[in-house]
This record gives structure tokens, sequence and C-alpha cells, in this order.
């Protein structure tokens, strides 16, 4: 299962961090550094599939932004790898702008295709559905 | 596209984030953020109610300072009133807020789950997908008291959402998870294994999840799901990839779906129904043949998708363990991933090719790709990968292939990554073992991989072969050569002398015949390693001479004349201390008779696990190293090793002779003479006299270690062991007042240098008044962030020295170099030195250094030039004791007279000539500038060139400032 999402930037500072498995807040900050500075160090030609203490990191970088996602031994690698680029997707196709601004709606999408540490959701319609019904609420 | 500027967009809370962005430096963010902690709260507390827009807005903000990485310890309460708004982003934003910040055992749960309940009953089914993340996220006990019987029936209501029914699922395997006492089987369990058949992707995605995890601890009760599976699995293999439009990802049909069935059917064995089995190595082929195909799109997230598939599919291929056609043929495939450009690619061929080489089907198959491996293990340029190929390396080695397999592991080794060498020697060490078939080969391997990778041979790796060689006549007489011709190298690793000392002691009699290796030589070289040993090797080779006497009667005097040295009868460590006390006493008193009983040849080891093994699966964790491997091992083990009866040869004497020994060996003695009392004890182990030798764990001991493996697995933080980085400057560095030192007699240099950071320094002083510039260099291609620098001055030199400096830009771009100006007044004299913090954060790691500033005292100097017959005029005058620092001491440096001038000048004072009656002496004059007063300095220096010897004098009007300058200048030459 997947252990917990981060996504950070270059500078190695969190953007999001989602946890599926609790970690008490006091260790999360060393917790994320240590996990960014073991991607961060990789080479490009090197694969993205680490190995971490006791679960697996699986990376992929889209321009400034790292995404991170640990999961434990039996995971399927390649599936949440794609799985990271279907999430991109995602919030490619809904946001036009930074995600900052829009935090709360990135975690609402995440929570639409993981939860639990589960793959829930994989159709981008279907992820994007209750956001678009929020924004017609808000239009209207 | 929405916008932030909508009606509902929360400006407030755009424009606070816009800030944060635009901050510099953290501690501008920080001030930032305290600040709109102190509004949110004073909102909080006022007495006007808030509506819940407001709420939204405070409750968002706090949310977003908590994911910056600060602690938020309010504003709970008004989360949870958001859980009972109509409104959705009200709601929504609410339970946000307490997915990520609650945790299970908050006071606040109670209010929580009465929100909840409603939110359950209210049969909006936004509503309800919000509840239930919620319970999900939470997940605490008491959650599970209160919905744990409500969850099934949503679960599998005719009428529930498919949204509400997927989250409802993920809930579920939640509550099971945290609290499976409380989730009781029912009638539901039959009809969760049907959501299998549901027309909707979406929620098969997510009850697969719930059925695989239920499966796994009642796998009869949910048997009935290996069918359904595997007709849905079908079902997807077989479409077309526009059959499911919505869930068809870069053309390949539902490959999250299809992973999540292939792995659940990975709980069950074969299906037992032909039909069903029939069915499903169908759909196993035809993804084994979908990766034939050409592709149906070049990107790159169409192959990864479906070789997702692939590999769980092999997988299953694998756990069946049972269709050699299949297995030979998922072989053939990852045989060709093993040449694939794609990194990723390559490292789970190489990790799944390793679970095929246990196989007897595919086992030979695997084989043929030997020299791809062996060419990775060379090749790849990510040493994951390289791991990764030196596991299957191992995995895939038999008699066959074990000799090319060791000699590639071998020369690996002696270029391999440091973080894999010890597992890397642990397994050549076993597969040389496990594989020998001459035993000469054995002893071969193990020596070099002695002499290759010394550091990394563990204990258990050089008491095994001193066990084989032992067991086995036949190997005794090359071994003893071996070691023989290992020693010769003039620099040969520690390891190699125990292995020799040990295996010489007993067997070197068998080359003893030729003269090249007579008695004497063989003893003066080990003895010629003796000195550069540790106390537990000396300890052996003190053995191996006591048993050299047995087998030498020739070599007798010499051995006791060594043994009789005040080096080792008085020696200041007891253990090696007694030794030769009693060692010399045994081999005066002792007939021949007796002496050859107590040093009688080692008897051979009983056999057991190989103590290698147990320490590689130590190393790796239960389950690492298959049963079927140990069993192997044991059996071959047993058959060849243990050469049949002999164990019961218990030299007796040696234990009684032994048992006069007081002190406990701190050591592992091979010999066993000293470890006498627990052996005396134990006799029911016939091989008992080597105890020390097997460190293997025993039973006890390794059910603690996997009681504690079990613990740390269950512990959910276990992987966060250490404590976080400290936000408070480091103590200085140990070498801080080494670098300090080198910039007493110069102001231009690098101050300090490691990996990240260069610091160059450049400084002058005039009168009182100094001036550095400080560069600070980044030697990485990363930016630094939060780049900051602080000089402090603690306890006296507060009021001694004024520094003064402005802050630096947060951030280096890699590879840049940044200046700082430090102005530095002497307001007085002083001793200790400023120090310099330096933190930055690279690749979000904090860095945390602290330098002394190279501002010492002789900085501020002015130099005065006058006469001789002033010079020692002034002299006298300076003459109380206190006024006066005399040191003596040796050269740390060339003496060479234009350096010492260069030096001296250096200083800042004036060097006079033609002062001193003897010519080789120097004497120098200055005043210290301060603030308050200006301190007269006399300074004499008389070098002794024959004894490579100084004497320095000082004479200052301020009896503090000679001894420091003394202390300071003492070190420089």
């Amino acid at each position: 299962m997947i252990k917990f999402v981060l996504m950070v930037n270059r500078q190695g500072q969190t953007r999001l961090s989602r946890y599926y498995q609790p970690v008490e807040l006091s260790r999360r900050a060393q917790l994320e550094a240590d996990v960014v500075r073991c991607c961060l160090s990789r080479r490009r030609e090197q694969c993205s599939f680490v190995e971490y203490k006791d679960f697996k990191l699986i990376y992929r970088q889209y321009a400034a932004l790292f995404i991170v996602v640990a999961v434990t031994e039996n995971e399927n690698e390649l599936s949440v790898y794609e799985l990271v680029h279907n999430f991109v997707e995602v919030l490619d196709k809904y946001f036009s702008r930074v995600i900052m601004f829009n935090l709360d709606r990135v975690h609402i999408i995440l929570d639409e295709m993981i939860q639990n540490g589960h793959v829930v959701e994989t159709n981008r319609n279907r992820v994007l559905a209750p956001l678009s019904a929020l924004d017609k609420l808000a239009d209207g | 596209m929405p916008a932030v500027s909508k009606g509902d967009g929360m400006r407030g809370l755009a424009v606070f984030i816009s800030d944060i962005r635009n901050c510099k430096s953290k501690e501008a963010e920080i001030k930032r953020i305290n600040k709109e902690l102190a509004n949110i709260r004073s909102k909080f507390k006022g007495d006007k109610a808030l509506d819940g827009y407001s709420k939204k807005k405070y409750v968002c903000k706090l949310l977003f300072i908590f994911l910056l990485g600060h602690d938020i310890d309010f504003g709970h309460m008004e989360a949870v009133n958001l859980l009972s708004s109509n409104k959705y982003t009200e709601k929504q934003i609410g339970y946000l807020f307490i997915s990520v910040l609650v945790n299970s055992n908050s006071e606040l749960i109670r209010l929580i789950n009465n929100a909840i309940k409603n939110d359950l009953s209210s049969r909006n089914p936004t509503f309800m997908c919000l509840a239930l993340h919620c319970i999900a996220n939470v997940g605490s006990r008491e959650m599970a008291e209160a919905f744990a019987s409500e969850i099934p029936r949503i679960l599998v209501a005719g009428d529930t959402m498919d949204s509400v029914k997927q989250s409802a699922a993920l809930c579920l395997l939640r509550l099971y998870k945290t609290s499976p006492d409380l989730v009781l089987m029912g009638e539901w369990t039959s009809r969760v294994v049907h959501l299998l058949n549901d027309q909707h992707m979406g929620v098969v995605t997510a009850a697969i999840s719930l059925i695989t995890c239920l499966s796994q601890k009642n796998p009869d009760e949910f048997k009935t799901c290996v069918s359904l599976a595997v007709s849905r699995l079908s079902r997807i293999v077989s479409s077309a990839s526009t059959d499911l439009q919505d869930y068809t990802y870069y053309f390949v049909p539902a490959p999250w779906l299809s992973c999540k069935l292939l792995r659940l059917l990975q709980c069950y064995p074969p299906p037992e129904d032909g039909a069903v089995k029939g069915r499903l190595v169908e759909c196993l082929e035809t993804i084994l043949n979908k990766a034939q195909e050409p592709p149906k799109s070049k990107k790159v997230q169409h192959s990864n998708a479906k070789n997702a598939i692939l590999f769980e599919a092999i997988s299953l291929i694998i756990h069946y363990d049972s269709e050699p056609n299949l297995l030979v043929r998922a072989c053939n495939q990852l045989g060709q991933f093993l040449q694939h450009r794609e990194t990723n690619l390559r490292y789970l061929a190489l990790e799944s090719m390793c679970t095929l080489a246990s196989s007897e089907f595919s086992h030979e198959a695997v084989k043929t790709h030997i020299e791809t491996v062996i060419n990775a293990l060379k090749t790849e340029r990510d040493v994951s990968v390289r791991q990764r190929a030196a596991d299957l390396l191992y995995a895939m080695c038999d008699r066959s292939n074990a000799k090319q397999i060791v000699a590639e592991m071998l020369s690996y080794l002696e270029t391999a990554d440091y973080s894999i060498r010890e597992e890397m020697v642990l397994k050549v060490a076993i597969l040389a073992e496990k594989y020998a078939v001459d035993y000469s080969w054995y002893v071969d391997t193990i020596l070099n991989l002695i002499r290759i990778a010394g550091d990394y041979v563990s204990e258990e790796v050089w008491y095994r072969v001193i066990q084989i060689v032992i067991n086995r006549d036949d190997v005794q007489g090359y071994a003893a050569k071996t070691v023989f011709e290992a020693l010769q190298a003039p620099a040969c690793h520690e390891n190699m002398v125990k292995v020799g000392g040990y295996i010489l002691g007993e067997f070197g009699n068998l080359i003893a015949g030729d003269p090249r290796s007579s008695p004497l030589v063989q003893f003066n070289l080990l003895h010629s390693k003796f000195h550069l040993c540790s106390v537990p090797t000396r300890a052996l080779l003190l053995s191996a001479y006591i048993k050299f006497i047995n087998l030498f009667p020739e070599t007798k005097a010499t051995i006791q004349e060594v043994l009789r040295c005040d080096s080792q009868i008085r020696n200041s460590d007891v253990e090696l201390q007694q030794r030769a006390v009693e060692y010399l006493k045994l081999s005066s008193i002792a007939s021949t008779d007796v002496l050859a009983t107590v040093l009688e040849e080692m008897p051979p080891f009983p056999e057991r696990e190989s103590s290698i093994l147990a320490k590689l699966k130590k190393k790796k964790g239960p389950g690492a190293v298959s049963a079927s491997e140990l069993d192997d091992s044991r059996r071959e083990g047993g058959a060849e090793l243990n050469g049949g009866g002999g164990a019961d040869r218990v030299p007796d004497t040696a234990t009684t002779v032994a048992s006069t020994a007081s002190t406990p060996s701190p050591s592992a003695d091979l010999l066993g003479i000293r470890s006498a009392a627990p052996i005396g004890a134990s006799s029911t182990n016939a091989g008992s006299l080597l105890v020390d030798v097997f460190s293997e764990a025993g039973p006890a001991a390794a059910a603690a270690a996997a009681a504690a493996a079990a613990a740390a697995a269950n512990d959910d933080d276990g992987f966060l062991s250490s404590a976080p980085p400290s936000e408070d400057p480091a103590p200085p560095l140990s070498e801080a007042d080494e670098l300090l030192n080198k910039f007493v007699c110069k102001n231009n240099g690098v101050l300090f240098e490691n990996q990240l950071l260069q610091i160059g320094i450049k400084s002058e002083y005039r009168q009182n008044l100094g001036r550095m510039y400080l560069f600070y260099g980044n030697k990485t291609s990363v930016q630094f962030a939060s780049f900051s620098t602080a000089v402090s001055c603690p306890g006296d030199i507060s009021a001694q020295l004024n520094v003064q400096t402005k802050p630096v830009e947060p951030l280096v771009e890699g590879g840049a170099q940044i200046q700082q100006v430090l102005n530095i007044e002497c307001l007085t004299d002083f001793s200790e030195a400023p120090l310099l913090n330096i933190k930055f954060r690279y690749g979000g790691a904090l860095q945390n250094i602290t330098l002394k500033l190279p501002v010492t005292i002789n900085k501020f100097f002015q130099p005065t030039e006058m006469t001789s017959h002033d010079f020692f005029q002034r002299w006298k005058q300076l003459s109380q004791p206190q006024q006066e620092a005399q040191k003596i001491f040796k050269a740390n440096h060339n003496m060479d007279t234009e350096v010492l001038k260069a030096k001296l000048l250096g200083l800042g004072t004036a060097l006079l000539e033609n002062v001193d009656p003897n010519p080789e002496n120097y004497v120098c004059a200055g005043v210290i500038q301060t603030k308050s007063q200006q301190v007269g300095c006399l300074l004499r220096l008389e070098p002794n060139g024959q004894a490579q010897m100084y004497r320095l004098t000082l004479r200052c009007s301020k009896d503090s400032v000679s001894s420091r300058l003394c202390d300071l200048l003492a070190l420089q030459f």
C-alpha cells in the first residue's frame, strides 16, 4: 500500500504531504527532508525506485516539482509510477494556474484518487466530478 | 477554468499565500506567519461570532501554515464547527483540517463523530463521501466503535451511489485494519465479493483493496473471489482498448485494476476448477503476448502501464510456480528487459528474475542470462541496479556456474560501493562454501576475500573458513601452504593474520618439511606481524606460538624468549600478560606428553547452520533468505563438511589446565584455552571448546531478534527514529581551533572547506579597527536555500570586541559566491575568538556549521622600531613575573630563517635586526591598539636548530596579553 505522497520543489520545500499511515507531526519534517534529499541527489539516468529504510520511494520529476510516493514492499512500482503521472495529468486538466493557490483542491483531487493508501479511482472525469459540482455551485 | 478570483476564492488567503511566497528568508516567513497566527487567534477569541465564510478562511490559512511545516495548536474547535455547515466548501475544509491535523486520540473525536453521523444519514452523496473519508483517515478506535456496523450496510445497500460505495469500501478497510474485532463478518461478506462484478470500474477498484485484505485474513470465507476475479480480469484483458473508454490509460485498458486483480489472485493457490484455471492461463498468455506486440503508442506512459500489468502477471506466475511453459516465457520476457534502455525496467527485471531463479522450472532459463547480469554488475551506473544484479547472481548460482559467479563477484568487490560490500562479502563466502567441490578453491576464495575486502570480512566469515579447514583433512596442507604464502605480503589485513595464525598453529607441521617454510621461518613470519595487530589478534598469535612449541620442539627456545620479554610478560593488557605468563610456565613445566595432550589438534566442529548464513539472514531480515536455501545448506554442509564422528574427542586435559584461568576471555579465542570455565560446565556439547567461534545466535537470541524486528514493523514510526535537526547553532567544529591557528600569521586564505561550501577570507587591520571580507562559495550545482550567517561573541568577548555585519542574501545559487563584510572593533584585549555560524538548506537538509572567526589579538599590532639599547631597557622595565610568559617547545615546522622571518612579520610586529647579541635569535616589538588602551609587547624567539626546539619569551605591559600571545605563537613555529 501507499504510505505517503509528497510534493516538493527543487529547494526541498514541501508543497503537499499526505500520510496514509500515522506519523507524528514532529517527525514529519525530518522524514520529508530525508526523503527529499534521497531523491534530489539522484541523477536522471538512475532508476525511479529507491529503497529507503523498510519501504520504497517512487519518484517522478516535473520541471521543478518532485512527486515522491512511499510504498510498502509489495506494491507494483510501475503502476504507482504511472499513478503519479495520472495525478499530474488530472491537475493539469483542472488547474490553469499555480497549484499553490489551490492546495485544498489538490487535496480533494488526491483524495479522490487515493484513499487510505489504496488506489480508488483512476478515471479523470470521475476524479474531477466533485470539484466540477463544487464549481457549479459557486458559479450559481 | 476555475481560478482564485471567484467569489468563493477567499481573497485574504490568496494574499497571504503570495506574501509567504514572496518572503526572501526563513525569518521573514516566520515573521509573516506569526503575525497571521496572532490575527487568527484574536478573530477566534473575539466577541463577534464569525460567519461560516470567515471561519473557513481562517481554518484554511491554518491548514496552509501547517503544511509549511509549522505547528498549529488551535483552531480545532472552529474546524469541528465547520463540519455542521450546510455549505460543501465549508464542510470540506473542516473535514480536511481534521483529517490532516487530528490524530486518533484527540478528545474532539466525540464531537467529530456526531457530525459524521449526521452526514452519513443525510443521503447527500457528497456529504456521505466526506464523512467516510474522514473516518478512513482518522480511523480511531472510537470511530470504529461508532461506525463499524454502519459502514458494511452502506457498502452493500442497493441504492448507495457508486462514489459512496468506493469511499465506504476503503473506509471499512481502514476500520478492519485498526480494529478487526469490531468488524464482524456476516451476511454482507458474500455481497462484498460480488462487488467484483459491479458494472462500475471505480467501485471494483476500491472494493478489491478491501477484498484482498479480507481474504488474506480469512481465505476460506472469500474463496469465491478467485473465479470472479478471473472472469473480470479476462474481460479486461481481452477487451479492445476502446471498450473501457473511461478507464483506458494511454491505450491500456484499466491498468491499475488489472494489477490489483492479479495481486488478489496471489492470495490463493492456482484455481482448482479446470475451466477457471484455463481461463486464467489464457489471460496470462495474452498479457505475455501483448508485451511482444508493437506498442500502440510511443508514449512512455503506454509502455509503463503495459509493463506494470506484465510484472504483476509474472509475479502471479512465479507465485503459482506450476506452469513451466509460462515460467520460461516470463523469464525470456524479463531477459529482454535486462537490456532495455529504461533503467526502471532493468531494475524491475533484475528484481523479478531473482524470484524466478528459485523455481525449479525456470532456474535453467534464468541461468542463460548470466553474461548480461554480470555485465550489468560491471556497467550499471546506478548502485541500486548493481545491487539487484548482485542479488540475482547470488540467486542463480549453482554448482555449474559457481566458480564463474564467485570470480565475478570477487572482482566486482574491488570496486564495489561501500554500502554493499559487507553483504557482498557474506554472499561470496556463502556461495564459495555451498558449492565448493574442491576445498582448495574454497580456501583460495576466502583468502582472496580477506585480501580484497578485509575490512568487510566479519568474524563469521573467517571463523567459518577455520571450521571447514579443521573439519576436512584433505585441505589442511593446502590451507597451511596458502596462508603461509599470503602472509608473505608486506601489508596484509589483520583478518589474514588471524586465519594464518590459527591455521599455522594447527597445521604448520604439514608444510614444515620444506626448508622455505621451516618452523622457524613460519614463526618469524607470524611474529613479524605481531606488533601491528590489535590485542585480540595478538592473543590469538600467542596461542599459536604455544601450539608451535608442541608441534616443533626446536622452536621452543625462541618462543620462550619471546614470551619472556617484558613486552609480553609485563604487558599492560591483562589478557596478553596472563597468556604470556601461563604459556611460558606451561612450556617449561609440562612434559612433552602433557603438552601434546593439552595442545592436541582441534577436534572437528559439530556441524550446524552456517554462521555466515545466519548473519546474512539477520542483515536482510527474516524471510530474505528462503527456507529452502537454509535446508539446502544444512543438508549439503552436513554431508560434506562433517566428515563423520570424531566430535567426542574433547581434550579434557585442556580444560583442566585452562580452568586455572581466572579472567574471562574478552576475545574470540579460537584455541579455547582461555574460555575454560563455561566449557567445563557444558560438557554435553562435544565441540564446546570452540564455543566462542560460533557467534551465531542461539534459538533464544534468534527469537528475541525476531520479536524486535516484529516490534519495529508494528511501530508505524519505526522508520523515523532520529531526532529532528536542531535549529540552534551547532557547537564549533572540532577543527575550529586548528583553522583559527592557520590565520594567526596571515590575513588571507581559505578558512574552511567541505564538499558543499568553501569560505575564503580577506582581512585588513588598522589601529584598533579591522575589516574582514568573507566569501561563501557554493561548490555544488544546487541552490542553497535559507542561507544565513551569524557572528556571535560569547562570554567575555562581547565586551572586548565589537563585530558588525549585514545579513547575506538567503539564496546562494549553485556555483555562485557571495560576499559578506565584517567590521571589527577591538575594545580591549581578548583571548577567545568570536564564533561564525553558517546555516543553510541543501536539498532540504539543514546544514549547520560553526567556526571560530580568525580574529586574534595580534591583528591589532602596530610595529615599533627601536634600537638595541631601547629594546633591552624596556625589556628590563617589564620585569614583573606576571608580565612575562615563556614557553619552550619542539619545532612543528621547518626552522628555515626566511620562513620564520615571514611568520614574524605576518604577526604584525616589527622584526628588529641587530638587537640581540646572538644573531640566531629573533626579537620583535609592537604595540597592540585597543580602544581602551595600548599594550606594548616585546618578543624574543630563540631557536635551537640542533635540538629542534624553540624558547619563546613575551613581555607585555598587560599580563593577560603576554600569556595569550605566547599560547597563540607557540603553535606557529
